[in-house]
């Protein structure tokens, strides 16, 4: 957007007199673009460019060479070789089910935030939502680690509690459990959930706040009762929000390859993928081709969120 | 409950409100006694009694923070009350929610709901009580060329300019047939051209369907040409009560007599009376150049088209008239006031 004091870049005649970024609106806006466009266009859509083309190549596999023939032959095998299938599957169920499990435990917290609270206790609430992103986002893995690890601090108060018996059953559970928490897709899901819960309530908690509250009130005075008012005004209004936050938590999850390796069950996950496959394999066109993965997928999300008219109220 | 302890209800009354207050702010302990204001609280309607006949636009004015405001979301349910009564039609509805209550409100911003069309935002009442959707829809469109919108049914609130809007909040108010409308200073937001329109159609609408109207405003003008009848807000109180006539022509008080219309409030001692204060309408201000009467100077005149007001200064107490146009007077000129002695309305103190 244009800087407030800027007169609107017109196709007017230039004014003839006065300081020349003020007689030529077109170059002040410019020159206040340029910088970030570079950072934008260049560093970032030009990486990303960038991954696209590399991913257009292919790994000889007798020499380990990177060809210099344009195939699609890497794109493909990530959807034809089962391994890599399989990371796909793996990751993107995960993080639909985080995503989920984000938005209904954040959905509550958000409403309470937005229309229960004012002045400092709501600055306080924020503060609360957000502090745990003031720590280090590897300490806290870790310090989950240790918290569902065997003889974490999870296992210490069900044994106090009496109840190992039901901990055990749970790690029993097919695909859900195994050997410890630490070591299941549970534990995982646990991390995941926590680590980006924030990003889910903040978003939802600013929809909710743009919410009129006249509008809530329109809707008893029409008679709808408040689990009406609910459903047919404050949750179609904070849609946008929820779309909002489940693209960090669901594209955050795509990518993230610190969590899986630390805790969770064996079995890799695409951000882990491309991590493994540009470093020690030095596979870098299927790096490439793993990392747009997600992005895809997050187009396809948002344009089908467009299409169930999740951003009509913005 | 008290519901048995009240006489029976009269059913020509709409409206009945008994000794309500609202406070706002803490009440440090207990309870709010009658009459008095705690330390850090407000009582934003102190002890207001009023009755409002079915079938009348009532009106409520005063300046903003006067409590009219609170009192309409009173009515409406908006608010709880901290004591007094509220009765709706001879039904004591003092603990209901809004939604229980057969009162629509067209609200100050017009509360549309964005994400809806107008169709949809008129059918709304009528969605939410699960009337099916061909019944809803030809009803809503019945609502809409009512207030002239019907080309616009497909559209969302944002497309429409405020005139628009303010007729679907008024459209969608009216679906259910409320026997009550709630309107909060709803032409406030709409220039003068199409505020004079709207009240002539608030007007021939609220006659045409019999419905009792509580209209909020801070506009006196609007007031006298609308309604049947008006209670003046100063300070959570009704000042006065009465129909624009009374209140314009005898006024009770220094406030109403000078926020409706304007009036001169004079001691007693300028206008040859014994003590007390007096109104006199600015227009009732015969004002010449020469011949008999009270001495004054002029100190500004303010050209307003058709007439022309005149500040006025007689022995240190400000005075204003209004004089048709065709006269010239010009600033630092002495004249002569005079009036007809029935046009001076004693006032209380």
């Amino acid at each position: 957007m244009a800087a407030p004091f800027l007169p609107k870049p017109s196709l007017q005649k230039p004014a003839a007199h006065g300081p020349l970024l003020y007689r030529r609106p077109v170059l002040a806006l410019l020159l206040l673009l340029v910088p970030p466009l570079l950072w934008l266009g260049v560093l970032y859509l030009g990486s990303l460019l960038g991954l696209l083309v590399y991913s257009l190549y292919s790994i000889d596999d007798f020499t380990g060479q990177v060809g210099n023939v344009l195939t699609l032959d890497t794109l493909k095998s990530l959807f034809t070789a089962p391994s890599n299938v399989d990371v796909i599957v793996r990751t993107v169920l995960m993080a639909l089910i985080v995503t989920l499990a984000c938005a209904v435990i954040a959905f509550p917290v958000a409403y309470f935030v937005a229309f229960h609270t004012r002045g400092p206790r709501k600055a306080l609430w924020v503060l609360l939502i957000t502090l745990p992103l003031w720590a280090s986002y590897l300490v806290r893995v870790y310090a989950w680690r240790l918290i569902l690890a065997q003889e974490g601090v999870i296992s210490w108060v069900t044994a106090k509690l009496h109840l190992s018996w039901l901990l055990d059953e749970v790690l029993r559970l097919p695909v859900l459990g195994g050997p410890s928490l630490s070591s299941s897709y549970l534990g995982m899901f646990l991390v995941f959930v926590y680590v980006w819960l924030p990003f889910m309530i903040l978003p939802i908690q600013a929809a909710l706040e743009r919410v009129p509250r006249s509008l809530i009130q329109a809707s008893a005075d029409l008679g709808a009762r408040p689990a009406q008012t609910f459903r047919r005004v404050i949750l179609p209004l904070a849609v946008p929000g929820v779309a909002a936050g489940s693209v960090f938590t669901f594209s955050l999850t795509l990518g993230d390859y610190i969590i899986p390796g630390v805790v969770g069950a064996p079995g890799f996950f695409i951000g882990q993928m491309v991590y493994t496959q540009q470093g020690t394999a030095g596979n870098l066109p299927l790096a490439a081709a793993f990392s747009l993965v997600p992005i895809v997928i997050v187009g396809v999300y948002l344009a089908l969120a467009r299409k169930a008219g999740a951003f009509d109220a913005l | 409950m008290t519901a048995t302890l009240t006489p029976p209800s009269i059913p020509s009354l709409a409206v009945e409100l008994r000794g309500l207050v609202c406070t706002f702010g803490t009440v440090k302990s207990g309870t709010v006694k009658s009459g008095t204001v705690k330390f850090g609280t407000v009582n934003a309607v102190d002890h207001v009694d009023l009755e409002i006949r079915a079938g009348e636009f009532y009106s409520l004015l005063g300046p903003s923070g006067s409590g009219k405001t609170t009192c309409l979301r009173l009515i409406g349910g908006f608010e709880r009350p901290t004591a007094g009564q509220i009765r709706l039609f001879g039904q004591d509805v003092t603990g209901q929610p809004p939604y229980a209550r057969d009162v629509n409100t067209v609200f100050q911003d017009y509360a549309l709901f964005p994400h809806m069309s107008v169709l949809d935002n008129v059918a709304y009442a009528l969605t939410v009580r699960g009337v099916d959707k061909a019944t809803r829809n030809k009803r809503a469109g019945e609502l809409l060329e009512l207030v002239k919108l019907s080309a616009f049914a497909s559209r969302r609130p944002a497309q429409l300019s405020g005139g628009q809007r303010q007729r679907v909040a008024l459209a969608r108010a009216l679906v259910n047939t409320p026997k009550l409308l709630l309107l909060d200073e709803p032409l406030g937001a709409l220039d003068l051209k199409l505020r004079e329109a709207m009240q002539t159609e608030l007007r021939s609408i609220q006659q045409s369907l019999g419905i009792t109207f509580i209209y909020v405003t801070h506009d006196q003008g609007e007031v006298l040409s609308m309604s049947d009848r008006v209670a003046v807000f100063r300070d959570g109180r009704i000042e006065q009560e009465g129909t624009p006539q009374d209140l314009y022509e005898y006024p009770r008080t220094a406030f109403v007599a000078d926020f409706v219309g304007g009036a001169n409030v004079l001691p007693g001692a300028l206008v040859g009376r014994v003590g007390g204060r007096f109104a006199l309408r600015p227009e009732r201000v015969e004002v010449s150049a020469d011949g008999p009467g009270l001495n004054a100077s002029i100190t500004s005149v303010h050209y307003l088209g058709a007439q022309t007001r005149l500040e006025l200064d007689a022995n240190g107490v400000s005075i204003h008239a209004l004089i048709a146009s065709s006269r010239k007077f010009t600033p630092g000129q002495t004249v002569n006031l005079r009036w007809d002695a029935a046009d001076l309305r004693p006032l209380e103190d």
